[in-house]
């Protein structure tokens, strides 16, 4: 039950690097990119609890009552945004190319082409 | 490089990543045993320091403000990348879509999406304006306030034409919404430099604790995250529904 949470992100993690290594569609690749980076998301959130802890947030809580790290909270923000562009940036990466070389397969695309 | 050629070195690449991982993992502290320090002294002075009562918000925009300029600015050269990449190439022109076949009619919106859609649109722009201007008290902030403002446009798009959408969305104004909002969170941050302080030091007044006018900067902060980031997706998603709809090649 330790490590158990902390194998979620691995096995995230090599997942997604299995569908880019056998992806035959630009886009199924992109996606694939998504979930290893949701990797991230899990591990991070998962360094930063404490059993038992709430949400860094006092509003409706009293201050001072337990609460997990907001700092990795606060990475994974940044991370969920970054992940969000950079995924629109490589959609229309392959945009461009499938209007050049008429295909979405990695493999059919030669060096220097498209 | 066959596909099994490129498996089978994937197979050994992922093998010894995998039994990094792994070992890694085994040395950090176990689930729910939380092993660093910063989370207890930022939920501690947090709120004695900046008012603020949401402890995520005042490390995203006070605390890390800094990196969360270097964030903003991913997302500002990212919107701009898309919009350069899907330009109208020197092979292409821009005209309505016109359907080939005269016979073959495409199906319009079904009347249970226009009205579900033009029901939400409202409730999608104040919740939206909600989540950002209380990010500093409760849960939320720019960045999700903005990706909600985003919805409203694309549910115009849902429920109406194209061609509707395209005029209700200035792209002049949404240019200038983005810069302005970037712009704004250095110049929050200048502010600072200007008064003989640090580079985005929260000294403004910080008010009550727990109200929408609190935390000095940081509602300032994110209204102006809120106006990059809804603008910001807004024009990825125009740059891409231009491509699909009116850009042809020859």
């Amino acid at each position: 039950m330790r490590t158990l949470p902390f194998l979620l992100a691995a096995w995230l993690l090599f997942v997604g690097l299995y569908g880019i290594a056998t992806s035959r569609n630009f886009v199924h690749l992109i996606m694939c990119l998504s979930v290893v980076q949701s990797s991230t998301y899990v591990l991070l959130l998962e360094v930063g609890y404490r059993a038992g802890g709430t949400a860094p947030i006092f509003k409706d809580v009293p201050p001072g009552t337990r609460a997990v790290d907001p700092v990795v909270q606060a990475l994974t923000l940044t991370d969920v945004v970054v992940g969000v562009t950079v995924t629109a940036l490589l959609l229309a990466l392959v945009l461009q190319s499938h209007k050049r070389s008429g295909t979405l397969n990695p493999d059919e695309l030669r060096p220097l082409e498209g | 490089m066959s596909v099994r050629t490129r498996l089978a070195l994937f197979g050994v690449g992922a093998a010894a990543a995998l039994a990094l991982v792994v070992w890694g993992l085994s040395g950090i502290p176990g689930f729910g045993h939380y092993g660093g320090s910063y989370g207890y002294v930022l939920n501690r002075v947090a709120l004695p320091e900046r008012h603020a009562t949401n402890v995520v918000a005042s490390v995203v925009f006070d605390y890390r403000g800094f990196d969360t300029v270097g964030e903003e600015f991913i997302l500002f050269v990212s919107v701009m990348a898309v919009s350069l990449l899907l330009r109208i190439q020197r092979d292409e022109r821009e005209r309505p879509p016109r359907d080939r076949a005269a016979e073959r009619t495409l199906a319009g919106t079904s009347d249970a999406v226009r009205v579900a859609g033009v029901g939400l649109i409202g409730p999608a722009v104040l919740i939206g304006l909600y989540i950002v201007a209380h990010g500093h008290t409760t849960p939320g902030g720019g960045f999700q306030g903005g990706a909600i403002l985003a919805a409203a446009p694309m549910l115009i798009y849902l429920v109406g034409r194209y061609l509707t959408f395209r005029r209700l969305n200035p792209i002049h104004a949404l240019d200038v919404g983005e810069g302005a909002g970037a712009g704004g969170f250095v110049v929050v941050g200048l502010i600072g430099l200007v008064a003989g302080i640090a580079f985005l030091d929260n000294i403004w007044p910080k008010g009550q604790p727990g109200s929408v006018f609190s935390a000095g900067t940081l509602p300032v902060l994110n209204v102006s995250v809120g106006l990059e980031v809804g603008a910001g997706l807004v024009l990825i998603l125009f740059e891409f529904l231009e491509q699909t709809l009116m850009v042809r090649g020859r």
